[in-house]
């Protein structure tokens, strides 16, 4: 049931759109401020960028166009005296946000409850550290690596990784400061940026999974550990290129049910390890072609840009349903949009394929090179949906390039 | 390319292309949502009978994986398909979906607009067809499914129980199976002795019941209560299968012996619609059934929400139930239809949906625990 002890909702927006944190995240903030305004709770919208639908006057009850920052949420909190926070629906920048309020004690201080993701659960998520720790605790199977804040210690974990290997810098948004370092004379230049990228000065290393299939899931869930797998996602390009500038294609293609059911109970075993209570995540897999053994990469406590991708895939609105749970609702207490009858707690299944094809915008950026590397370089992309593989990627392959960043329906 | 032309017994014809067998088919076609586990559903006996349109998009991506079989090989009577994948890419695949079908003597249509026959099949109900890939003209295909006497009343079962009782050993599939030790669920420190009743089994069951250590021994379907009783089991299993229930009034005076005897049982689909039968229920056929991995029910004592496979056309009429004798465990959170049961004076509960997935969620696997918690209570 929904909750009546909380009244006014911070919600932080995204802030600008750049490379590597997109428009998506006002897509989905939009979103679920829709949702909690019309249960009845009074939200707070902070965005640093008065270019969004979010900012709009008849989104949020009170709307501040504010830098993102700690001494801004600070004197919002003091003046608006917001009950509860929803950090999850603002990309990274919201999370970054709910972690420094919380450690300095803003939060506290004011009585700010954070929902959809606690500390704990952001903590265990970003610190790649941690999450390591976390999933070896409960024998979730992750790739072999380790943090360095020190090239000494970089050096120390490459003999147990081996060449090549990732390097990139911790809790930095879209993949900032990463590099794949091939031979021992590289390593010491990929360290030191990656050091220098990290807002905490850490640089993580990690086995290769270079050319194994990458998946995705997206998942959510409640507060009474009802979870459903909303969409699964599979990367045309494998392990080693950003998500962002892979082709994605939902729902996943190349794997037996045998296969996808362990990436599924991994994601619910991911989620419950982290603390992830209510709301979507994103978990993200590699798989070996050859061997079929399984890694978790990474997984996000928040709405992310393949939500965006599985929301617009599925129709499930994984955005709203994250606000809803996040403020006390089952999925089974929620109806389905799309059918209006059923309820929320179900599994899309599509007749039809989605894909995502990036789009670099290389003639605004003439001097700058391009090679497909782990850190997101896309400037655009374009959605195409159709009822099979080939028709969708034709499809998105042939949008002109002034109508990218729109999504194209066509059937038979 | 060759052709291949489907025809309902609405006087719809559909063409599209030829894959698997060259021959004709006669069956009912039903529609399955799931997106994952295409071979599992082709090997499971329930579709006997039955021609399959799957919903999803791709078929035979992953080609065929030899440890994934539910049965020895295909049961359905046909595949309905969109789009045929032309490679395979799956690290364990064995051969390729069309050959192994080819096989096997059962044909296959794509190029198929799935979403329009699917809505059809949904608005309209389940519908005789008949499939040809060797050129038989439409007129002929609509007689054949028109004149075929359909499921309905039939007892499909003998065409797929054993012949014989055996002892179930463990096969390829079953490393995919987690066995469940002593320090998860104490019942299992003893190896009880189950007897399966085989109306259609899916061998993940089987590979389910042992994954607890049971000494599981396969029975035809067929068999009298006095004949399983007289094995002295600790628990009786009533499986999966194909068809009406109405068309087994052998089976469901068994299971009225059975549950007399207050021996602890466990049904699931097939299985729980002969409990309701026994039980005084009357089963009714819903329009166009549940067939996928997608399937919500809710646990009503607690409200919790699985996520199960479903492969059913029939379900237990709710209103013959007798409320002193029976309690209603689990509904459908899509149609509020009856998914399971439990006797409040003897251990007998069942399912109507499949714990053993395969394909499917892993939701409900711990039910099989609960049946060997109801053994080890008795």
């Amino acid at each position: 049931m929904k909750r009546t002890d909380i009244h006014t909702i911070l919600v932080p927006g995204s802030g600008a759109i750049v490379i590597g944190q997109a428009a998506e995240f006002d897509y989905s903030g939009t979103q679920a401020v829709k949702a909690l305004k019309a249960e009845g709770y009074r939200v707070v919208l902070v965005n640093s960028n008065p270019a969004t639908i979010m900012t709009d006057p008849e989104i949020a009850d009170a709307t501040y166009i504010e830098p993102l920052t700690v001494e801004a949420l600070e004197a919002i909190i003091a003046q608006e005296k917001p009950d509860a926070m929803l950090p999850t629906v603002g990309g990274q920048t919201g999370l970054n946000l709910a972690l420094a309020l919380s450690e300095n004690g803003v939060l506290e201080k004011y009585g700010v409850q954070l929902i959809g993701a606690n500390l704990s659960a952001i903590k265990a998520a970003e610190d790649r550290l941690l999450f390591r720790e976390t999933m070896q605790k409960v024998g979730i199977p992750i790739p072999h690596g380790g943090a360095a804040y020190s090239f000494a210690e970089a050096e120390e974990i490459i003999k147990q990784t081996g060449y090549p290997v990732l390097v990139r810098a911790s809790f930095a948004m879209g993949g900032t400061g990463a590099s794949w370092v091939y031979e021992p004379a590289q390593l010491q230049e990929a360290v030191r940026s990656a050091i220098s990228e990290s807002p905490i000065g850490q640089a993580w290393l990690e086995e290769s999974v270079l050319g194994w299939k990458e998946y995705e899931l997206e998942v959510m869930r409640d507060k009474a550990d009802n979870f459903v797998v909303v969409c699964s996602i599979e990367n045309l390009d494998p392990m080693g290129v950003h998500t962002g500038d892979s082709i994605t294609v939902a729902p996943a293609q190349t794997l037996t049910d045998r296969e996808y059911q362990i990436l599924r109970d991994l994601a619910h075993r991911v989620l419950t390890a982290v603390g992830v209570e209510t709301g979507g995540s994103n978990v993200q897999f590699g798989v070996d072609p050859k061997t079929g053994r399984v890694v978790v990469i990474e997984m996000n406590p928040r709405v992310s840009r393949s939500s965006a991708l599985a929301s617009k895939a599925t129709g499930f609105p994984i955005a709203k349903l994250a606000a809803l749970v996040a403020v006390g609702y089952t999925l089974d207490e929620i109806t389905n949009d799309i059918t209006g009858q059923t309820k929320a707690a179900f599994e899309p299944s599509l007749d039809y394929v989605v894909v995502k094809i990036p789009r670099w915008a290389f003639e605004k950026f003439p001097r700058r090179g391009f090679d497909s590397r782990p850190a997101n370089e896309i400037r655009r992309r374009v959605d195409g949906i159709g009822t099979h593989l080939p028709r969708s990627l034709e499809q998105s392959d042939s949008i002109p390039r002034n109508r990218c960043g729109r999504t194209r329906r066509l059937w038979p | 390319m060759k052709l291949a032309t489907l025809v309902l017994q609405d006087g719809t014809v559909i063409e599209g292309q030829a894959f698997g067998a060259e021959t004709d088919a006669v069956f009912e076609l039903v529609f399955n949502t799931s997106m994952t586990g295409y071979q599992e559903i082709l090997t499971d006996p329930s579709y006997r009978g039955q021609g399959v349109l799957f919903t999803v998009s791709h078929i035979g991506n992953v080609g065929i994986n030899l440890e994934d079989d539910e049965s020895a090989k295909p049961q359905v009577s046909a595949a309905v398909i969109r789009s045929l994948s032309p490679v395979v890419s799956n690290w364990r695949s064995a051969l390729s979906l069309s050959d192994w079908l080819t096989q096997h003597g059962v044909p296959g249509i794509s190029g198929v607009d799935t979403r329009w026959l699917t809505r059809k099949l949904r608005d309209g109900g389940t519908q005789k067809a008949a499939l040809s890939t060797k050129g038989t003209s439409p007129e002929k295909l609509l007689a054949m499914a028109r004149d075929w006497a359909g499921l309905d009343g039939r007892d499909m079962v003998k065409e797929v129980t054993c012949e014989e009782s055996y002892r179930w050993v463990d096969d390829e599939g079953s490393k995919w199976v987690k066995p469940v030790t002593s320090d998860q669920l104490s019942v299992v420190s003893r190896q009880w002795s189950v007897v399966a009743y085989d109306f259609g089994i899916k061998e993940n069951i089987l590979r389910h019941l042992s994954s607890y250590g049971a000494n599981v021994t396969v029975v035809p379907a067929d068999t009298t209560a006095d004949e399983v009783l007289a094995m002295k089991p600790d628990g009786v299993f009533l499986s999966n299968g194909p068809g009406d229930p109405a068309g087994l009034p052998y089976a469901v005076e068994a299971v009225s012996g059975l549950i007399e005897s207050g021996v602890p049982m466990f049904g699931i689909c097939l299985g729980h619609q002969l409990i309701g039968r026994a039980l005084g229920a009357d089963t009714h056929r819903l329009k166009f059934g549940h067939h996928g991995g997608n399937h919500p029910v809710q646990y009503l004592p607690n409200g919790e929400v699985l996520i199960t496979a479903q492969n059913h056309n029939y379900c237990v009429t709710e209103g013959d139930l007798n409320k002193d004798e029976v309690e209603i465990t689990y509904k459908s959170l899509n149609d509020d239809s009856l998914e399971g049961l439990r006797m409040k004076n003897k251990p007998v509960f069942s399912v109507q949906f499949h714990p053993e997935s395969a394909p499917g969620p892993h939701d409900a696997h711990d039910i099989f625990g609960e049946f060997f918690k109801m053994i080890g209570g008795k």
